[in-house]
């Protein structure tokens, strides 16, 4: 499904990544980890297509097409979503127009006409129950004034609607006390199946008792420089990032 | 021969086929004196430092515009706020007409002012009322010398007035330019309510150059709402001179739309005599091209215990420039004044002007006075969250243009005039978006 080749990126002409090469398929699970700065984001954004990065070097193939000079728009029309991990702030807007806008941009750009209210109205109702999101919070201006958790659980909650073909997801355990830990991942399993992947990016193993990886990479220096397991997750989780560093650095 | 003195030569006419002998005579005359002394304003002068006439000051105008021209209402009604029953009162090239216009004396008159001015039964509260609220700066006193059309509204007390008051002013540009002076006078009298909507609307591209004063006043717990529809073609430009005396316990609203014309300078002055008066004064100006709007608002809080709110949102795209002066001024004896003034900008374009200046002098020290103004770009990081679900750049952008207007916006009374700015919105950024905000 995701296919990432030698891919180099920089911002403002500083070099993040240095040669990522990653293959998902679909089904998958996959679990980015590594120490602060070592691209993780950088790496979610490059994929989103973040238009400050700059891919300088190698491609991403995403279902077998080129996707490195799609408008981010065009990479979420074919199946890709991000969760952020700082989402952003729209006041005035508010999250049912929001994702009802979304929705029937996604639908034009496939060609379908807009999603009729009644059964947009009975989606939303189903995904907001599946993250435990009370009605009230729906018409609230998106993000505006939400807790971490709140902000989080609507990202999820955006992903269960757009139903996409790969989520990535950003640190999005950080902010999250335990239980909104579980019913966050018990979204994501939901949502999981055969024809659909997950990339989880994060700094700890915690979210990984909940959203069981097939591989976990550890990202250093713009490089992913050790591929396992999960059980390299709780091998990093007990020794830290140290011993990486040490063995890239040798 | 330049405009002032065209002007000047043509009021020796217009003077001679009126009434020489009443109170609007007088008012006239000297009117016409104070232009002569003042002239247009210049740039030299503080409240014009942005804003230059000369351009629009050279074309050859006809002032007097001639025939009465005959319009089709279907060929108009897009002008209107069409889908809800409204009072109207309209005018083509300065003239009444009757046939567009929905007008009634039944209680309350909302009518003419030519009949005002001329009908005894009107005397009185023409003496009292008639340029007692406008001040004597010389674009105002040019029009009240040439006063002798626009809407009369005199709702008297104890009345809420159930369907809004549509006052809308037509330029045909069947003459190669035309200059106009709408004239409007609003009496609200204690306790009543009135919605007043109104606009100024050209019908091609011929260059039309609108000079309006309307006068408003509020007694005595009165309240009145008052929108100001600004969207008019490229060659069109409107001098707004709007004048509100509130008495106590009054309310007045004037949400300003200003969506383009050529050159727009909104005067919009607030008069507090009385105790806890509200005052709000709220706009959303959109505007691009080479087109240029000028808010210029002056609230004075003269007694004490009042209040005023002042929030106007501006979107400049191409080679737009944008002004906001907002000026208050608080008397000594007006403690315990509130006054609020927001003007938050979002320069779309590199090449787009805003410049934005609060000018507040306080004279009172038990108050509560504050003003903010922002200047900035569409956030990057907004516009990346929105396209990463799948809203394209031009509709992510639009949707957040809304969303930044959207404070004004919620405050319109009216829904259907609520939708149709919504509309009128989503127009000029060229989008479909299948939702009301």
């Amino acid at each position: 499904m995701l296919k990432i080749d030698n891919l180099h990126a920089s911002v403002e002409d500083k070099s993040i990544l240095q040669g990522i090469n990653l293959e998902v398929k679909a089904g998958e699970v996959h679990a980015i980890m590594g120490p602060n700065g070592s691209g993780k984001s950088t790496l979610a954004s490059v994929i989103a297509g973040k238009e400050e990065y700059e891919v300088t070097k190698g491609n991403i193939e995403f279902n077998g097409e080129d996707i490195d000079e799609l408008a981010a728009e065009e990479r979420a029309h074919k199946g890709v979503f991000l969760s952020f991990q700082y989402p952003v702030e729209i006041p005035g807007v508010s999250v049912t127009n929001f994702m009802k806008t979304a929705i029937n941009e996604t639908r034009k750009a496939q060609g379908l006409e807009d999603m009729p209210a009644k059964d947009m109205l009975k989606l939303i109702r189903e995904k907001s129950e599946l993250l435990e999101i009370d009605r009230k919070f729906l018409s609230r201006s998106l993000n505006e004034g939400f807790s971490g958790g709140e902000k989080k659980r609507n990202e999820i909650f955006q992903m269960a609607m757009l139903e996409p073909k790969l989520a990535i997801l950003d640190e999005t355990d950080s902010g999250l006390d335990i239980d909104a830990l579980r019913i966050v991942a018990n979204g994501v399993n939901k949502l999981k199946s055969k024809d659909n992947a997950v990339v989880v990016i994060t700094h700890y193993q915690r979210l990984l008792d909940y959203i069981v990886p097939d591989f976990v990479h550890v990202l250093y220096n713009g490089k992913i420089v050790k591929s396992g397991t999960k059980e390299l997750a709780h091998e990093l989780e007990e020794k830290g990032y140290d011993w990486i560093k040490e063995e890239v650095n040798a | 021969m330049d405009l002032k003195e065209k002007l000047l030569s043509s009021f020796l006419v217009f003077e001679n086929q009126v009434d020489i002998d009443t109170y609007v005579h007088d008012v006239r005359n000297d009117a016409i004196k104070i232009f002569e002394e003042k002239g247009f304003p210049t740039k030299k002068e503080e409240a014009w430092k942005y804003t230059s006439l000369n351009k629009i000051l050279k074309e050859d105008y006809s002032v007097f515009p001639q025939q009465e021209n005959a319009i089709e209402y279907k060929d108009i009604k897009k002008y209107f706020i069409h889908d809800i029953d409204t009072y109207k009162i309209v005018f083509i090239d300065g003239k009444y007409s009757s046939h567009l216009s929905q007008t009634t004396h039944d209680g309350m008159d909302v009518c003419l002012m030519s009949a005002a001015l001329s009908k005894p039964k009107y005397r009185i509260l023409i003496e009292n009322y008639f340029n007692k609220a406008a001040t004597k700066d010389s674009l105002s006193s040019l029009n009240t010398a040439f006063s002798s059309e626009g809407a009369y509204i005199h709702i008297p007390k104890n009345k809420m007035v159930e369907k809004p008051i549509q006052i809308v002013h037509f330029s045909t540009g069947n003459e190669s330019a035309t200059m106009l002076q709408p004239r409007n006078l609003i009496v609200v009298d204690e306790n009543s309510h009135v919605q007043i909507i109104e606009r100024h609307q050209s019908l091609n591209n011929n260059p039309v150059l609108t000079n309006s004063v309307t006068e408003v006043f509020t007694n005595k717990r009165a309240i009145v709402d008052y929108y100001k529809i600004q969207n008019d073609s490229s060659n069109a430009s409107l001098i707004d001179n709007t004048f509100i005396k509130q008495r106590k316990e009054s309310v007045a609203s004037v949400h300003t739309f200003a969506f383009g014309g050529k050159l727009t300078r909104n005067n919009l002055n607030f008069f507090q005599e009385g105790e806890r008066i509200d005052s709000i004064l709220k706009g959303v100006t959109i505007i691009g091209e080479k087109q240029h709007v000028d808010h210029n608002t002056l609230v004075h809080h003269i007694e004490p215990n009042c209040e005023s709110h002042q929030d106007y949102k501006g979107i400049f795209a191409d080679s737009s420039t944008g002004v906001f002066n907002g000026k208050v001024i608080v008397e000594k004896e007006a403690q315990k004044t509130n006054a609020f003034q927001a003007n938050n900008n979002i320069l779309v374009s590199d090449k787009a002007t805003i410049n934005t200046k609060p000018q507040l002098e306080i004279f009172a020290d038990d108050v509560k006075c504050s003003h903010g103004c922002t200047i900035g770009q569409l956030d990057e990081s907004a516009m990346f969250y929105m396209r990463s679900r799948g809203i394209p750049e031009k509709e992510a952008k639009a949707l957040l243009m809304y969303a930044f207007s959207n404070n004004v916006l919620s405050s319109v009374k009216i829904p259907e005039m609520k939708q149709r700015i919504t509309k009128i919105i989503a127009n000029k950024l060229g989008v479909d978006i299948g939702f009301d905000l």
